[in-house]
């Protein structure tokens, strides 16, 4: 196996040394960045498999980087690291562009795993995300939800999507999942890759109500 | 403390403390002096209080002073010293007591001049009264500066507000010429001319005084300022010192000292990080219990909880919410358990907790990887599982299904029907 070339981006330079050494081996460091700005000429320059993104950067944030760097280098691939949680931040840097969304109490051997899975383009979802992704695709739009949708497929999740989201929520791993579901693993990821895609893309305006709403959970 | 009789109020309480007097902080209005006084003789405090006011108006304000002196040099009730004797080595608040005494000092002076009647004779004895009150503010407890603070808010909030005011020269201008012209006009009024050569001299002698000793009140002024806003910084450094040390640093030495055991760290460092993120963002301090009226704050709870007790970390994701009814908190209470067992008898280093608020029903799946049991072989009297998660499911309408086998880990689905007619809320 090839080992992705990874930048990191984050303020915090005890966490970068932090990951630096535990990830070890398993991926290739190639460099680290502490703003907004460097991080987009870094990544300009190296062009790296997977960027290590924190959510809160100083100078705007994760997601300002993701912006800068998507139009030039379509790709990079980013996996966003947050300790906060925030459904906001979360879902603002995901619709930015990020591949997935993992927490920094993530162990190691699932960091190493999550980037991998981005290098070779698939989603990473954490637990956490895949609640919120379920809570905002919740239910079927109903009275109280007066606008129209205007593309069915992809202001829904089809059933298959939640289930999987629903056992990624309740810590199962993509092979675990599989097994569970009798299907094979490739067709989890697709699954998951699908569901990013509508996160990304849906128009459905209770997306942003609802990251709005749970600004304080 | 203090046994009561039942009885007409200046009825002697049964005894003194027999032991040498002390003033009393824990009944006062002012300094806690004539409780303590009550308390050492055995009299009710009230009864003293008014024999305090009679004597302080039979004294013409001479009372007040030694009521203020009384406070100064009688400890209080449990303290070794009195405050006399701390306020001895406070070069600065007698420097201040000193100054607001002559300021004081000369006010009456002027105010002699025209009018010495009962006035006058009831305000001398509060030179005193201030210079002692300035010690008492700067040398007692931070419980007594409150009990002053308490009643020279007031005034302190009246002088503040005219000296912030932009336009107090415009007020002090108009103020010295109706002083001026009230004077004149006293003079004018006055048969004998005479009063007006004492009123020159008075007024010489305030001049001079305040040339004298004018910048020092004003420095004295605003040493009290600095003073008094740095004592609230220290105050609120005192207070998040005091909450980093209850809650991190607390922690961080429970770290040090279980740093053989990873899993304990990881832990600690988890409730810790949950603790002061609550504390931090959401205000709520780590004993503030939040209301478990929804199912996401019940889930929340289950989850603190857990892992205060048990030290396994357990990874809840909630989605939708509603608010909880019997039956809800019958589902919650199940899950509970099943989290409880998950903690106790798994081995799992980490349990899952899912609850999701559909339009129809609520569902749980509490899950973990660790070793799992043959459920056809669950000895008769580990009946946890059985009684307080089945029986209470299937009670009230809901279904229960553990699914484990051993190696495989365990996972217990829970689901309740929602009662008919509530909306499909969500938060």
């Amino acid at each position: 196996m090839n080992v992705p070339r990874v930048v990191l981006v984050d303020d915090h330079g005890l966490f970068r040394s932090g990951v630096r050494a535990e990830l070890g081996r398993q991926v290739d460091v190639v460099g680290e960045a502490e703003d907004v700005q460097p991080a987009i000429d870094l990544i300009g320059s190296l062009l790296p498999d997977v960027v290590l993104l924190d959510v809160h950067l100083p100078g705007g944030g994760g997601q300002a980087v993701i912006q800068a760097v998507k139009a030039d280098h379509p790709q990079v691939r980013f996996l966003a690291l947050s300790a906060s949680d925030s459904p906001e931040d979360v879902i603002a840097v995901i619709r930015a562009g990020a591949r997935g969304y993992v927490t920094k109490t993530i162990s190691t051997a699932e960091l190493a795993d999550a980037i991998h899975r981005v290098a070779a383009g698939d989603a990473v979802f954490s637990h956490r995300l895949a609640g919120f992704v379920l809570d905002a695709f919740a239910a079927a739009p109903t009275a109280d939800d007066p606008k129209p949708t205007f593309d069915p497929e992809l202001d829904q999740l089809t059933s298959r999507e939640r289930e999987v989201l629903r056992l990624i929520a309740q810590g199962y791993t993509y092979k675990e999942i599989a097994r569970e579901l009798y299907i094979s693993v490739k067709t989890v990821e697709s699954h998951v890759s699908s569901v990013l895609r509508k996160l990304q893309l849906s128009t459905r305006h209770q997306l942003t109500r609802w990251a709005a709403e749970r600004r304080l959970t | 403390m203090q046994h009561w009789h039942r009885g007409p109020f200046w009825m002697r309480r049964r005894g003194g403390t027999g032991g040498p007097l002390r003033r009393n902080p824990d009944d006062r209005l002012l300094g806690g002096v004539a409780s303590g006084v009550a308390a050492w003789r055995g009299f009710n405090p009230t009864a003293v209080r008014i024999v305090f006011v009679l004597i302080a108006l039979a004294t013409t304000g001479f009372g007040v002073a030694g009521y203020t002196a009384a406070w100064l040099l009688i400890p209080a009730a449990g303290a070794d010293r009195s405050i006399a004797s701390k306020a001895r080595t406070d070069a600065r608040g007698i420097a201040l007591a000193f100054g607001l005494g002559t300021l004081l000092t000369l006010f009456l002076l002027v105010g002699g001049v025209f009018n010495d009647s009962w006035f006058a004779s009831w305000a001398w004895p509060q030179v005193g009264t201030v210079a002692g009150l300035v010690l008492i503010w700067r040398n007692g407890s931070a419980d007594e500066r409150s009990a002053i603070r308490h009643y020279a808010e007031p005034l302190g909030a009246a002088v503040g507000e005219t000296s912030r005011n932009r336009r107090s020269a415009i007020r002090l201008a108009i103020a010295t010429v109706l002083i001026l012209s009230g004077a004149v006009s006293l003079a004018k009024t006055h048969a004998s001319l005479a009063l007006l050569a004492p009123l020159g001299g008075v007024a010489a002698v305030v001049a001079g005084l305040v040339l004298f000793l004018g910048p020092w009140w004003l420095r004295i002024a605003r040493d009290l300022g600095i003073e008094r806003q740095a004592r609230v910084r220290a105050e609120e450094r005192a207070d998040i010192a005091a909450r980093i040390h209850d809650s991190v640093l607390q922690t961080l030495a429970l770290i040090q000292r279980r740093a053989d055991d990873p899993q304990k760290v990881v832990w600690l460092a988890r409730m810790q990080e949950r603790e002061l993120r609550s504390w931090l963002f959401e205000g709520r301090g780590p004993n503030e219990a939040d209301e478990d009226t929804t199912v996401a704050a019940g889930v929340r709870r289950i989850q603190q909880d857990v892992e205060a007790r048990y030290g396994v970390p357990v990874e809840a994701v909630t989605v939708g919410d509603c608010a909880l009814d019997e039956n809800l908190s019958a589902l919650l209470a199940a899950a509970r358990e099943a989290t409880v067992n998950a903690a106790k008898w798994s081995g799992a280093s980490v349990i899952s907790l899912f609850a999701e608020v559909e339009p129809e029903e609520v569902s749980v799946v509490v899950r973990d990887r660790g070793k799992g049991f043959d459920p056809e072989s669950v000895p008769e009297d580990r009946k946890g599982l059985a009684e307080s998660v089945h029986g209470r499911m299937t009670r009230r309408g809901g279904a229960a299904t553990v699914t484990s086998a051993p190696g495989e880990g365990t996972k217990v689905s829970l689901r309740m029907p929602r009662a008919a007619g509530q909306p499909a809320g969500r938060t």
